[in-house]
């Protein structure tokens, strides 16, 4: 059988703006990905811990409210605690462009910023997959 | 008779000329719609006005059923308040943006709280971790909420507070800061948002369950009646619903019916409706499909003010009249090319200037990248002014009344609102449907084929899917410092270590009992807010009462 | 792939990472997962699975999630399959059941995983029972089944699990009428949910008279059988140990539902009907109480086995179809059952000669 893509989508924090989370979550959905959905107010362990029960392939996570230089490694430091290397991990939001370069060393692989077109993220996620096919 | 034969002659030669015309050059596109996807024709005319009747359905300035406006002289008498929607950092730091918005000309102030203030959290607890004075000022007791008005009269300015499940919390902690200032209660003016539903729905920052939550909205309703009269006891909104993604018709909606569903409350709660209406506000959107938006808003106030009349059975003309604030919309800014962000907010300011709003807040050009410099407020600011002095907008009420395009989009939001309305009364009411998910897979549908479109090109976003440029990152954004998080935990200790706290323990005790009873909370919120108990520990006390809500997500 | 050994040993210490894996290629019938499933098979066959099943919208999740949460305070170690059906026209799923137990997320005694039905639920089923063996060999002491509610799916469920929850809920009109339909014979606990809404008295009434109905005529063997085998019993059985560490079992062990006055019926036993409100947690603890008193009549009767070997039987049969139509398609490539349906075309034998020859086929190979 075809191997499905998992992603988990979770809205890390206290931010409740889910419109852009749940945009995604059926984007993907419609690209054929099967979405776990974590729903607000997420913290990065819950983040992490479902991540390795669901067993997915990616972890997308949207921040609005200016948390994500908190939030976001502290997502890849459970991880990297868990040396779980093999899960691409990517964020979007209001996210001012200084603050990516942290947010990409600290090992967010994606970055999405407001009007990133949901084809984009799709294509991204599909060309990034750290496990094979 | 004749006249109007002829319109239709005339009418019929114009779409035989059209056809014709047609069958050479096509029009730009197959279809032609609103902002919000409704179709539109090539041409209103008085055909468009049907049998409406003047006198019942459009009427006069401040008269039933408020179609051109609440007051009867409107901006002839005076502008709309200016209030710009600002708060972050420490008390400190927004005590100084407040300080600077008034010397620039600002009519009022709008408190922007931190999330862990709106969702009930003192700024040391664990979720709070990351988030303390992002996306507005971080109030953790008292203390903080005197440092945020210190040197503001509070008599002299009206004060919107953006605070829905705690909102008894911090009108309390307002009210005890007026009184260290010599001002008394019944001498405040200004609003709290207090609008539980469309936190399920749309916005995210609740708290307890709608049973409660519902309870406590009526208890502010019931206290403000007596002790706070001036006092905008809720600001329902449909701002955020059309954040969300919601249509122009949704948006009124999901409002009003969240309307009916806290009119209702309070009326089985055994207020006379005409006692707490009058104090009932909202809070709308202005998108940039100016026509659809101006209709919106009169649509809006005729729909209320027949609600308020036929199903309430309301008098006082304060009960029926639709008062309202509004934002630009905040996710029509783009993070590209951001200076267009600029013409954007004029266009959507107009729209409420001409819709008859009551309050106006305007987007800064940065707001899709991070919060706005004292730069980009200052610009903001001054569009809403150029509109009040320049535009000739404010020189006549109701100015694009009679329009007939705008008359025919008034009536159709209003028949697809009350559809709507309709449809929710069948599922018994607002809090029902909300708890089935329909208003959000509605909203949810309605955002996912915004996005779609967009994506296809239908919908053009100048800068964002047309008209790109190469551009360089902005600069000189603002930028929260981290520190304050640890700023504020220290304060906490400090204030922990110092109040008194067998009385805080005492005022605690008390909320709990008023909690768990069926007595007004004010009285005892307030008494622990003046103890310095801090609002963590405030809602906690009523979380071990009343219990968490759970996200309902239909996806 | 690690060395077949030590995944079986990581899955086995609990490890979530190993069962998440293995549960992965559970999903997408990875021949490399048969080793790993032969080795935990001895393992398997201690926890007691649960399938809850009804309509969607019926509030399943927040359900289990209750559950979930009063099986904790047993000190039992608990995992969820919760199950949503994938987009026939993309493949894709959105898998939402999660978020209502999302507070378990960080609770290393929970395991919650969310399957798609991936567009057929046959395969689902094997998928799901797989999956289930795989906790159960994991240590988990209880594993939920939240099935996605519609149609197969909910007579799926009873092949897997040893109790099954039926849950209805009023005001969405059709569920009595699907119970109707004859997905009552599949429920040994009966659970109405939402019962502080209106028609919910109504709801529970009904299905109390169809219960009755059911017993009376004998047309439900599922419980008839089951309560007249514990009628026997003497004295009644007990909870199993260890089920109720923190809170006490009913006096009577197993509770005997017996119809209220307002049957037509006294005296006569039908399974219980337990109302909830999942939402604020009203009354899911006697449905927690009334799930481990079934399972408690099961082993005290001897019943669990007896269930069990039918459900393996079913699942064997199952099995041994598929690897019959999969060796068809095989030979299909090879054209063998395009010639002799070219034969029954052109009547040189019928369609069921064409058959013996098959199946004399089958048998030799």
């Amino acid at each position: 059988m075809e191997r499905k893509i998992r992603v988990l989508v979770a809205k890390p924090g206290l931010d409740g703006h889910d419109r852009g989370a749940k945009v995604i979550a059926r984007a993907l959905r419609d690209a054929g990905m099967e979405v776990v959905y974590t729903g607000l107010r997420q913290t990065p362990e819950q983040i992490v811990t479902a991540s390795i029960q669901e067993d997915v392939d990616v972890i997308a996570m949207s921040i609005l409210s200016g948390a994500h230089n908190h939030l976001f490694p502290r997502v890849m430091e459970l991880l990297r605690e868990k040396n779980i290397d093999d899960v691409l991990v990517i964020g979007g939001g209001v996210i001012p462009d200084d603050d990516i370069p942290g947010l990409k060393a600290a090992g967010i692989a994606g970055v999405f910023t407001p009007g990133s077109p949901t084809s984009e993220i799709v294509a991204f996620i599909k060309g990034n997959l750290k496990r094979g096919s | 008779m004749s006249e109007m034969d002829d319109l239709k002659a005339g009418m019929e030669a114009y779409e035989a000329g059209v056809d014709k015309a047609l069958s050479k050059f096509s029009e730009r596109k197959k279809e032609f719609t609103t902002g919000s996807k409704s179709p539109v024709k090539r041409l209103y005319t008085p055909l468009d006005d049907g049998n409406r009747q003047y006198t019942q359905e459009i009427g006069f300035p401040g008269e039933y059923p408020y179609t051109r406006g609440v007051q009867n002289t409107m901006y002839r008498g005076r502008f709309w308040t200016m209030r710009q929607y600002a708060g972050f950092s420490t008390a400190e730091e927004s005590n100084k943006r407040y300080k600077y918005l008034l010397a620039q000309g600002t009519t009022g102030l709008s408190v922007a709280f931190d999330l862990p203030t709106q969702i009930g959290y003192d700024s040391d607890h664990p979720l709070s971790q990351g988030e303390v004075g992002k996306v507005g000022v971080a109030i953790d007791s008292l203390a903080d909420m005197e440092i945020l008005f210190d040197g503001i009269p509070l008599d002299k300015v009206s004060t919107s507070m953006t605070i829905n499940a705690p909102a008894s919390v911090l009108l309390a902690m307002y009210i005890a800061v007026a009184e260290k200032q010599g001002v008394p209660a019944a001498k405040l003016e200004g609003t709290i948002q207090n609008d539980i539903l469309k936190e399920y729905v749309a916005r995210g920052t609740y708290i307890f369950p709608p049973e409660p939550s519902m309870r406590l909205i009526t208890d502010i309703f019931a206290y403000c009646s007596t002790d706070v009269p001036n006092w905008n006891t809720i600001s329902i909104s449909g701002y955020h619903i059309r954040e969300a993604g919601s249509t122009a018709s949704q948006e009124v909606a999901f409002t009003i019916a969240d309307g009916i569903a806290y009119v209702d409350a309070a009326v089985k709660a055994g207020l006379d409706v005409d006692a707490f209406a009058p104090r009932l506000s909202f809070f709308f959107n202005a998108h940039n499909d100016l026509f659809e938006e101006v209709a919106k808003f009169r649509a809006a106030r005729r729909v209320w003010a027949k609600v308020m009349k036929e199903r309430f059975g309301a008098k006082s003309p304060k009960s029926l009249s639709l008062r309202f604030h509004t934002q630009t919309g905040g996710s029509t800014l783009t993070a590209q090319q951001p200076d267009n962000n600029i013409v954007r907010v004029a266009i959507q300011a107009l729209a409420a200037v001409l819709g008859g709003t009551q309050s106006l807040h305007t987007n800064s050009r940065d707001e899709a990248l991070a919060l706005p410099t004292e730069d980009s407020v200052r610009i903001a600011l001054r569009t809403q002014q150029i509109i009040a002095y320049e535009s000739g907008a404010t020189e006549t009420i109701d100015p694009l009344a009679g329009s007939y395009y705008v008359e025919s989009l008034t009536d159709r939001i209003q028949n697809e609102a009350e559809a709507y309305i309709r449809t929710i009364d069948d599922m018994g009411g607002a809090v029902k449907a909300i708890e089935r998910g329909y208003v959000q897979q509605e909203i949810q549908d309605a955002a996912y084929a915004y996005q779609m479109d967009i994506e296809s090109g239908d919908r053009v976003v100048v800068g964002m899917n047309k008209f790109q440029i190469e551009e360089a990152p902005p600069k000189g954004l603002l930028r929260v410092d981290p520190i304050i998080g640890a700023q504020q935990t220290a304060k906490l200790h400090d204030l922990r270590a110092n109040r008194d706290n067998e009385r805080v323990q005492k005022t605690l005790a008390d909320v709990k009992i008023a909690a768990e009873g069926s007595g007004n909370l004010m009285p005892p919120i307030l008494e622990a807010v003046k103890a310095y108990a801090t609002l963590g520990e405030i809602c906690d006390v009523m979380r071990g009462v009343f219990g968490e809500y759970q996200q309902k997500v239909i996806l | 792939m690690e060395e077949t050994a030590d995944f079986v040993a990581r899955v086995r210490a609990g490890d979530p990472r190993a069962t998440a894996r293995l549960i992965s290629m559970v999903e997408r019938e990875d021949e490399s997962r048969l080793v790993v499933l032969k080795a935990l098979h001895e393992y398997a066959g201690k926890a007691h699975v649960v399938g809850i099943t009804g309509p969607p919208g019926a509030g399943k999740s927040t359900l289990t999630d209750k559950i979930v949460g009063l099986l904790r305070e047993r000190g039992r170690r608990v995992a969820v399959l919760a199950v949503d059906p994938s987009s026939p026209f993309t493949g894709g799923a959105i898998l939402g059941d999660r978020i209502r137990m999302q507070r378990h997320a960080v609770d290393e005694g929970v395991y919650i995983r969310s399957l798609a039905t991936r567009g057929h639920l046959g395969g689902l089923s094997r998928a799901v029972s797989e999956a289930s063996r795989v906790l159960d060999a994991a240590g988990y002491d209880d594993v939920i089944i939240e099935t996605v509610g519609v149609g197969q799916s909910e007579v799926d469920i009873v092949r897997i699990a040893d109790t099954v929850v039926l849950v209805s809920v009023p005001g969405l009109g059709d569920d009595i009428q699907a119970i109707k339909a004859g997905v009552m014979e599949i429920g040994d606990v009966f659970c109405v949910n939402k019962a502080d809404h209106d028609g919910a008295e109504r709801v529970t009434r009904e299905i109390r008279a169809m219960l009755e109905t059911a017993v009376l005529n004998g047309a439900v063997t599922r419980f008839s059988d089951l309560y007249t085998a514990r009628a026997a019993l003497k004295p009644a059985p007990r909870p199993l140990e260890g089920d109720h560490t923190s809170v006490a079992a009913s006096d009577e062990g197993v509770s005997h539902h017996v119809t209220s006055q307002m049957s037509v019926h006294p005296g006569l036993e039908i399974p219980p009907v337990v109302s909830t409100v999942a939402e604020t947690g009203v009354g899911v603890e006697e449905l927690v109480q009334e799930i481990k008193a079934h399972e408690a009549t099961l082993v005290a009767t001897g019943f669990l086995r007896l269930r069990r070997e039918e459900n393996l039987s079913w699942e064997l049969g199952r099995a041994a179809a598929e690897r019959v139509l999969a060796k068809l398609e095989q030979d299909e490539r090879k054209g063998s059952l395009s010639e002799l349906a070219r034969s029954v075309l052109d009547k040189r034998i019928d369609f069921y000669d064409a058959l013996d020859t098959l199946e004399s086929a089958l048998v030799q190979a």
